[in-house]
């Protein structure tokens, strides 16, 4: 960097340039204008979403996809307290992100000023770190703090709050050292007793499932997993975050476990006598009821955050670490086992419970997502967004490597699909990028239309419009008499004529007959496109274990109940 | 329910007891009492909070509070381990007939009168949680006007961990 005087907008700037950031998503406001002032004519790309939360969510999307920190950029107040739901989303699945905001002017601070709010208060608890920089010579230190922080150790968000005086004032830019953090030292090697414990334990496990979550997508460990699962001959069921770190379809892969997860997995995990858990927490989705889950089982629990370890699911054999690195540590010492009778008992469990579903009436969503997955041969870039279709995509689409499934795990935020997919693209232009709708979560985020259409970005976005809140509407259904409050959305907007109205075009589709032909077409067209499929309007998420359930308490209709 | 004593070390900036403070409310832990002061190093503040909670709690409160960034270092202290004090000024109606009393209570326990009113005396008394609590009981026949406490401070006691290194 050279030295010299520089503002503090100027700072932030070629901090960025210095982290190898190419791209940034935000929406501009009168406490970021000196530093949108220095990104005119900056050799870094700003995408200009229609929405602060659409910004945030596109960085969340573009780092997923790439394995990149995201980046966003938001004026003081409204603009940033419109990051927030972007900042948790990104929090609760470990996905690492910058979010810069303007403040009001260190002096103004505290006087409730125009577009003031208290930002880095708010953030707190949905973020990794964050800062309030009221001192023009902290400000290269923390950027380079923040990308420090966000994509080591567990990933995370990290928010940056930078009042508008700071960014005027001048300063001589310094060469910044290395990051030095005390008490920040993410552990990275699994201590060598443990990985000899894990052998063993393998060596003599007669029924042992991996459960792999998005730990091992972070970690970029899916080449030593696979390596791992083959010389091993261990099933492996992989989490919703951890979709594509093992490929789906494969015969030792046993898809998504817990509350909608395939019953094959359940069963495997209930009766497994070792469970690896590798970068996975014993969420409540998966782990309804961790007195019942994997009962006979020795649980091994590989994490980097040593927080995980024990926080809601007892462990026998607990690692912290690095996944990559004790993959390639155990790799080396793991012997090759068959595990025939065990395999066998699996492939009895994948006949007795398949996952399937009715094909008679309406067009059927599972039917579209197999359809896509089966054309796509699971190549392509998908996102959700949440409720009855994020689990279809989860169960039916066959995600064969990591970065290739985005989908809003521990937050659940309905609108993250749209704009996730979005930053998705800008950051992997070159693979084919489809965004997985419900018509309830497409209107949460449908002003990014704007944003594919004014930089052509080629989105392809399915709709999955059944007129419902679906997956509250089963809740209801199940659990509330089908009392649907509220769930039933009455008036929805013609979203062709949505689309035409942002000069995107849209194809309706309310006969299975023409779900691959539709597909076929809209993959082959540039730009952004939009299907409304027509689906079934109250078909329900089946499997189906009820909150607090353990993994073979299944329910749902015409299912055989154990 | 069991309490726990823990000792941090934090890099001293403003915003950094909202992060230790924040942690407690979200994850749903309890705090008996927070002390925070400067150390020897003016960039080092420590903080020492008690907390209540089952084992699996205290040992989750541990794990959550060593990964916020600006915690430098974390030291879960034994009651029987550690020194500990805490501060407390009480002021209490005493008419003038109960002075007596009160200066007894001051004298038995080594407290200090520090303000006396027509109505009403101030003490001060520094001591352990046993100590604190046995003055408030030898006072318990006076009606309380205020009371601030500081929270309990600790630190190790070299003394016994010189003795036995594993044990703190």
């Amino acid at each position: 960097m050279t030295t010299g005087k520089k503002t503090g907008s100027q700072l932030v700037v070629q901090g960025l340039i210095d982290e190898g950031v190419e791209t940034i998503f935000g929406f501009p406001g009168g406490a970021v204008i000196p530093i949108y002032d220095v990104l005119y004519d900056a050799p870094v790309r700003h995408i200009l979403t229609r929405h602060e939360q659409g910004a945030a969510h596109a960085a969340d999307g573009y780092a997923r996809a790439t394995g990149r920190t995201g980046v966003c950029l938001a004026t003081s107040g409204p603009g940033a307290t419109n990051l927030v739901t972007g900042l948790s989303n990104a929090y609760m699945d470990s996905v690492p992100m910058v979010a810069l905001t303007g403040q009001v002017a260190v002096p103004m601070i505290g006087n409730d000023s125009f577009q003031e709010a208290d930002i880095y208060g708010i953030t707190i608890p949905i973020t990794k770190h964050n800062y309030l920089v009221k001192d023009i010579n902290q400000l290269q230190r923390v950027i380079k703090e923040a990308f420090h922080i966000a994509k080591t150790g567990r990933p995370g968000p990290v928010l940056i709050d930078i009042p508008k005086d700071i960014q005027t004032f001048e300063v001589k830019a310094r060469k910044i050292g290395e990051v030095r953090l005390p008490g920040y030292t993410p552990s990275t090697k699994g201590h060598p007793r443990q990985i000899e414990a894990i052998v063993r334990a393998i060596r003599n496990a007669r029924r042992p499932v991996i459960y792999a979550g998005g730990g091992v997508i972070a970690s970029g460990a899916s080449a030593e997993l696979k390596k791992f699962v083959r010389k091993s001959n261990i099933p492996i069921t992989t989490t919703l975050m951890g979709k594509g770190a093992y490929p789906d379809g494969d015969p030792l892969s046993l898809g998504m476990p817990g509350m909608h997860g395939t019953k094959y997995s359940n069963y495997a995990i209930h009766e497994a006598d070792l469970i690896m858990a590798m970068g996975v927490r014993f969420d409540d989705r998966v782990a309804g009821n961790v007195q019942k889950f994997a009962p006979l089982a020795k649980i091994i629990h590989i994490d980097i955050d040593p927080a995980e370890i024990g926080k809601r699911m007892a462990v026998d054999i607990p690692i912290v670490g690095d996944l990559k690195s004790i993959l390639v540590m155990l790799n080396q010492k793991i012997e090759t086992q068959t595990r025939k009778r065990w395999l066998e008992r699996i492939d009895r469990l994948k006949e007795e419970y398949p996952l399937t579903y009715e094909k008679s009436g309406a067009v059927k969503p599972q039917f579209i997502i197999q359809t896509l997955s089966e054309m796509t041969k699971g190549q392509i870039i998908v996102s959700t967004d949440v409720g009855q279709h994020q689990m279809w995509a989860a169960l039916f689409y066959q995600t064969t490597e990591p970065r290739r499934f985005l989908s809003s795990g521990g937050a659940g935020t309905m609108g993250y699909g749209f704009p996730a997919a979005i930053g998705a693209q800008v950051g992997q232009p070159d693979i084919p990028v489809v965004a997985l709708c419900g018509d309830g979560s497409f209107q949460m985020c449908i002003q990014e239309l704007a944003t594919v259409r004014m930089y052509n970005i080629p989105v392809k976005i399915f709709i999955f419009n059944n007129g419902y809140l679906g997956m509250v509407r089963q809740w209801q259904e199940i659990f509330n008499d089908r009392r649907y409050s509220s769930t039933h959305l009455e008036f929805n907007p013609d979203f062709c004529k949505v689309a035409a109205g942002y000069e995107i075009p849209a194809f309706r589709v309310t006969q299975t007959a023409k779900v691959k032909p539709t597909i076929d077409k809209v993959l082959n067209m540039e730009g952004p496109v939009l299907v409304d499929f027509r689906v079934a309007p109250e078909e329900n998420v089946i499997p189906m274990i009820p909150p607090g359930g353990g993994q073979t308490e299944f329910i749902g209709e015409g299912e055989d109940e154990e | 329910m069991m309490k726990k004593i823990i000792s941090i070390l934090v890099r001293n900036h403003p915003g950094v007891l909202s992060h230790v403070a924040g942690l407690f409310t979200r994850r749903g832990y309890n705090i008996e009492s927070i002390a925070a002061g400067e150390t020897e190093n003016p960039d080092v503040t420590r903080i020492t909070i008690v907390v209540a909670g089952d084992e699996t709690i205290l040992e989750q409160v541990t794990k959550q509070l060593r990964k916020l960034i600006d915690v430098i270092k974390v030291q879960d202290l034994s009651y029987s381990k550690s020194i500990t004090r805490e501060l407390v000024l009480l002021t209490i109606f005493s008419p003038a007939e109960r002075r007596a009393e009160v200066i007894n209570v001051v004298n038995t326990f080594d407290a200090t009168m520090v303000d006396i009113a027509d109505k009403t005396v101030t003490l001060e008394f520094v001591g352990n949680a046993r100590k604190v609590s046995t003055i408030m009981k030898a006072l318990e026949g006076f009606k309380v006007k205020e009371i601030a406490r500081t929270g309990l401070v600790a630190l190790p006691l070299e003394s016994q961990a010189e003795r036995n290194p594993n044990m703190i």
